[in-house]
């Protein structure tokens, strides 16, 4: 173990020993780009558990599980009609671990809306939102949006009875608003109805543009929690 | 500073070459908002890090246990010729499709999520009683009477405006409005009472969207069946 710290290879990696002293603890999360976003030292009243149920770090993981999975789904995903359904009985009948594949991304999308308003929630009634943080949760609204819009694109990909009339319902809701409703549906699905061009849309949304405004938007989130002192703690006394 | 000999004279001039001796005054580093604590701390690494791993650990397992055991839904190639009845949209829109029962698709699509949605955005610049003091000092009938009137019209608002009585809005406004009423109609002698009294109005506005929108979403959920008829999920299953 120690030849391989001394070793140049390791060294030019992590540049730091073994985690066995304050310092080189201090160093893993100040060195470290995954571990940065964390402060040094956290304060023990912000360790506990019930402080914050992990709601916002599960949100993340359930974000990163979807990516995942996501990019493993699209390797057999066509946004096509009716190839989009055809890939969904593949997914069942002859990929390995389809089904298991597909039911991770489901129940994980929905584990995630349900884990970001959990979050908005909990930080609502600790106050957390209060000056200074206040364009923090503006921000937190904007991820919860980015959240329910990427979780409603996906809902049309599997192109089957369920997901067809969920569309239809949500975007005739949007064609009410006044004046420009009939533009804005058409603007969200390619044409007059749900058809296949509004799959091609829902599918460019889901794969490219929203979770890339939702990864851009977290950093920001999170960046923004460190500089206001990190974690909301009530005042003491 | 042992010579006393020595003494600063600060020195006022155009051309700072003409000044033999600087002084720098320099701030000792502070972040803006970051206060200095002598809290207890640790170390973020192992024991922040190895608990977060250990909630994703969880996470996981949950969702790989879930995902082993239960299918996602998969139902026949969307036919824009078969409307299935009834066709519901994901959960977390099936508040608002709830409320198309009440109110025209204008109403309940476009103007009350988009009031939420801002409401949501301006709460934290909405400077009503923000800084947690009392509403109530003391007894004070009069403020209860306010809440309670207005509590009754929102209640009226909500039963006649739209085409059935919205019920999952009304009882809990008349919850709500009856919990900020009680300090004040009560005084805030058990401990809860004083708790009450002490929250914010944002507060109590918050919690009131948070059962409405809850209660919405359950009804839409559990309970609509063809045609949106109110169906039992223990008797009817769910659609």
């Amino acid at each position: 173990m120690s030849f391989l710290q001394r070793s140049r290879l390791f060294r030019s990696i992590v540049r730091h020993g073994l985690p066995d002293s304050v310092r080189n603890r201090a160093l893993v999360t100040f060195t470290n780009f995954f571990l940065h976003i964390q402060p040094v030292k956290v304060r023990l009243r912000a360790m506990q558990f019930t402080r914050t149920f992990y709601l916002g770090g599960l949100s993340a993981a359930c974000f990163f599980i979807l990516v995942v999975t996501g990019v493993l789904l699209m390797f057999y995903y066509h946004p096509s009609v009716p190839r989009a359904y055809e890939d969904m009985k593949d997914l069942e009948f002859v990929v390995s671990s389809g089904v298991f594949l597909r039911n991770l991304h489901r129940w994980s999308a929905h584990a995630m809306v349900a884990l970001v308003m959990l979050h908005m929630v909990r930080v609502f009634f600790a106050g957390a939102y209060r000056p200074p943080r206040e364009f923090n949760w503006v921000i937190g609204v904007v991820l919860l949006l980015l959240t329910i819009g990427l979780s409603y694109t996906g809902y049309l990909l599997p192109w089957d009875q369920l997901a067809y009339w969920g569309v239809t319902v949500g975007t005739n809701m949007a064609a009410a608003v006044p004046v420009l409703g009939d533009q804005i549906r058409f603007l969200m699905l390619g044409g007059h109805g749900v058809n296949e061009n509004a799959l091609i849309r829902f599918y460019v949304l889901h794969c490219v543009v929203l979770p890339l405004a939702l990864t851009v938007g977290i950093a920001l989130h999170i960046w923004r929690v460190r500089k206001d002192g990190g974690l909301y703690l009530p005042p003491k006394g | 500073m042992s010579d006393p000999e020595k003494v600063l004279v600060p020195e006022r001039t155009d051309d700072a070459r003409a000044v033999k001796v600087r002084l720098a005054v320099v701030q000792d580093e502070e972040r803006a908002t970051v206060e200095r604590t002598d809290e207890p701390e640790c170390m973020s690494f192992p024991h922040l890090v190895l608990r977060e791993w250990i909630a994703f650990l969880a996470l996981s397992l949950g969702l790989v246990v879930l995902s082993l055991l239960v299918n996602a839904p998969l139902e026949e190639m969307a036919n824009p010729e078969k409307t299935p009845n009834p066709s519901k949209a994901p959960w977390y829109f099936l508040g608002l499709q709830e409320l198309l029962h009440y109110y025209p698709p204008l109403v309940a699509g476009v103007l009350l999520p988009g009031f939420v949605v801002l409401s949501l955005i301006v709460v934290p610049y909405f400077d009503i009683n923000l800084r947690r003091e009392a509403i109530w000092r003391g007894r004070s009938l009069p403020g209860a009477l306010k809440v309670l009137i207005v509590t009754a019209l929102i209640s009226l608002f909500f039963i006649f405006s739209a085409a059935h009585p919205v019920w999952p809005i009304v009882v809990p406004t008349i919850f709500v409005g009856l919990l900020m009423a009680l300090p004040a109609a009560l005084g805030q002698r058990p401990a809860v009472l004083h708790w009450l009294a002490t929250r914010s109005l944002p507060f109590y506005i918050f919690l009131w969207f948070l059962i409405v929108a809850t209660a919405l979403t359950a009804i839409g959920t559990l309970f609509r069946g063809p045609g949106w008829s109110f169906t039992l999920p223990w008797r009817d299953g769910i659609y």
